[in-house]
């Protein structure tokens, strides 16, 4: 068939598929328009390797591909619903991953609570170690925020209602940033993942033994054992996805370099959007929950405690149901 | 039978995508200026935004400061991801420059992609003003930068939609001899272009055909011309 009898009897499906792609890319297609595309675009494939076999004219050729560039994007895009992709990953998917990448977890875990714990006892018993990872004025930022006589507990002292606010929207900007840099950081062959696990351990401990050696332990401890539960968590989770990306560039194993990143990056991903659920949690306790000075310590022990079970419970327990493996 | 000119090693970047379909997609990678000037462009819609966030939200006080941080936090990490992932992979400044993001495979980039690419932005960004993320974009054939390499995804120019020109007027005429489809194509490529050629180049080539095609020099343009229309069956 010469080229322009095919282009005669094509060309009016060329137009509506045009239209139908405007339609698709705005996102309002027609029912009809919508339910009969797969056909469409399969008719169009085809047509376009005819012409293209068949030597007609570059020109031609042209129009075609892009016409099927345009429809590839329409006909593979991801189109399941956003939020129940989220429920589904909330109510198991997320504990299912963090369980199948143990290995990680457990070493992003152990590099910071090993490093928070050993600092903390050092600190304890040499209590001058502490101006070894904190500058002093710092240090007195701390003793002045968890002094037992204050009556809201936290960053800043006195507050009201609005300073809640202001602290929750601090706390998710500076925490969600600390995983995400945490992460992104694996990609300099781990050693940034690495600097930030220890860096935060570090500095967590250092803060923890001073601040127990010198009598501020109560306010101290029943203050951060509630949000802890999420935020600690977080911060391993941000850490082992981050530790994959170094694992994938260090020893890629059978794959390319590449191809592994790649991997890894898609696995970790899932674990970074868990740390950062967890961390709107986190800011949301620290904001609302554990600034609360009504609250015996007593009770922010028991609801401290309860969190971290109920955290525990999750990872152990969530997604493993009949309908786990969807 | 594909032609054998198509399945060539390009002399340009294009990239071929064999999809499901059995065809080839060709994408077209963009490389660092373009992406630059649309970063710099988003950066500058990311910092009229965020002034203007701060001087309404600050009259609110503590409360409104507190939303002010939370708006900064989605706008820093989260404004290139909303707009690649509900508009068909193009921020704003890379709808300007008409660039758009995709996965390799032609597919359009989806959420974890997309948080992949743009976290990872914070190591492109090392030691400072994208060092690291020039050095790889420079150093790939596919313009990649290294957030690009994990999440496995490009920046493409975006298709735009052009005009097909019309062919010369001519005489038809046969073709004097048996042709391959490459020479086919040849011929008529050149017929489709004849208007964005000078007519000294377009002499030039032709005569380079005059003798095979049994012409003298000055008719060869109106001969080859004649012989698209007649192997595109234009009438």
């Amino acid at each position: 068939m010469k080229q322009a009898a095919f282009e005669r009897l094509h060309q009016a499906d060329w137009h509506e598929f045009a239209t139908r792609l405007d339609a698709l890319e705005r996102g309002k297609p027609s029912p009809s328009q919508a339910s009969s595309f797969p056909a469409a675009y399969r008719q169009l494939c085809q047509q376009l390797a005819l012409a293209e076999s068949r030597g007609y004219s570059s020109q031609l050729v042209d129009q075609l591909r892009q016409l099927t560039l345009r429809g590839h994007q329409q006909f593979y895009r991801h189109r399941s619903p956003l939020p129940g992709r989220v429920l589904g990953f909330i109510v198991g998917g997320f504990a299912r991953e963090v369980r199948d990448q143990w290995r990680y977890v457990l070493t992003a875990s152990l590099l910071f609570y090993g490093s928070l714990i050993g600092m903390a006892a050092l600190v304890y018993a040499f209590p001058e170690l502490v101006y070894s990872v904190l500058p002093p004025d710092q240090v007195a930022q701390m003793e002045q925020m968890y002094d037992p006589d204050a009556s809201r507990l936290g960053r800043f002292a006195e507050r009201g209602a609005g300073d809640d606010w202001l602290m929750f929207g601090y706390y998710v900007m500076n925490n969600i940033g600390i995983a995400f840099q945490t992460f992104a950081s694996g990609l300099l062959f781990g050693l940034g993942t690495l600097f930030f696990l220890l860096f935060n351990g570090l500095t967590i401990g250092a803060v923890a033994g001073h601040l127990s050696s010198i009598g501020y332990h109560q306010p101290f401890w029943s203050f951060v054992i509630g949000h802890g539960a999420f935020e600690l968590t977080a911060i391993t989770l941000a850490g082992a996805a981050g530790l994959q990306l170094g694992v994938a560039l260090l020893a890629p194993g059978r794959q390319t370099r590449a191809e592994a990143l790649r991997q890894a990056a898609k696995r970790g991903i899932q674990l970074v959007g868990g740390a950062t659920l967890f961390l709107l949690i986190a800011a949301f306790v620290e904001a609302y929950w554990s600034s609360m000075t009504l609250a015996t310590p007593a009770i922010k022990y028991i609801v401290g405690t309860l969190l971290w079970l109920i955290v525990a419970a999750y990872f152990c327990l969530a997604g493993r149901g009949q309908h786990a493996a969807e | 039978m594909p032609s054998t000119l198509d399945r060539q090693a390009l002399l340009d970047t294009y990239l071929r995508v064999e999809t499901p379909e059995g065809i080839d997609l060709l994408l077209r990678p963009a490389g660092l200026v373009p992406r630059a000037l649309a970063f710099a462009i988003d950066l500058a819609i990311r910092a009229a935004i965020l002034l203007a966030l701060f001087i309404t939200l600050g009259l609110l006080g503590k409360f409104g400061m507190g939303l002010a941080t939370l708006l900064l936090f989605l706008v820093q990490w989260w404004y290139m991801v909303l707009f690649e992932v509900l508009n068909q992979g193009r921020t704003p400044g890379k709808s300007w420059l008409g660039l758009r993001v995709v996965h390799d495979d032609g597919t359009p980039v989806g959420w974890s992609s997309s948080l992949t690419r743009n976290l990872l932005r914070f190591v492109d960004m090392l030691p400072f003003g994208y060092f690291l993320g020039a050095l790889s974009c420079l150093g790939h054939p596919a313009f990649k930068r290294l957030g690009d390499l994990a999440a496995g995804t490009l920046v493409v120019y975006q298709e735009k939609s052009m005009a097909r020109p019309p062919l010369p007027e001519a005489e038809p005429a046969p073709t004097p001899l048996a042709l391959t489809l490459d020479e086919q194509r040849a011929l008529i490529g050149f017929a489709e272009r004849h208007g964005s050629l000078s007519a000294e180049r377009r002499l030039e080539l032709a005569s380079i055909l005059a003798a095979p095609l049994g012409t003298t020099e000055e008719h060869a343009e109106t001969k080859i011309h004649g012989i698209a229309r007649s192997l595109v069956g234009a009438p």
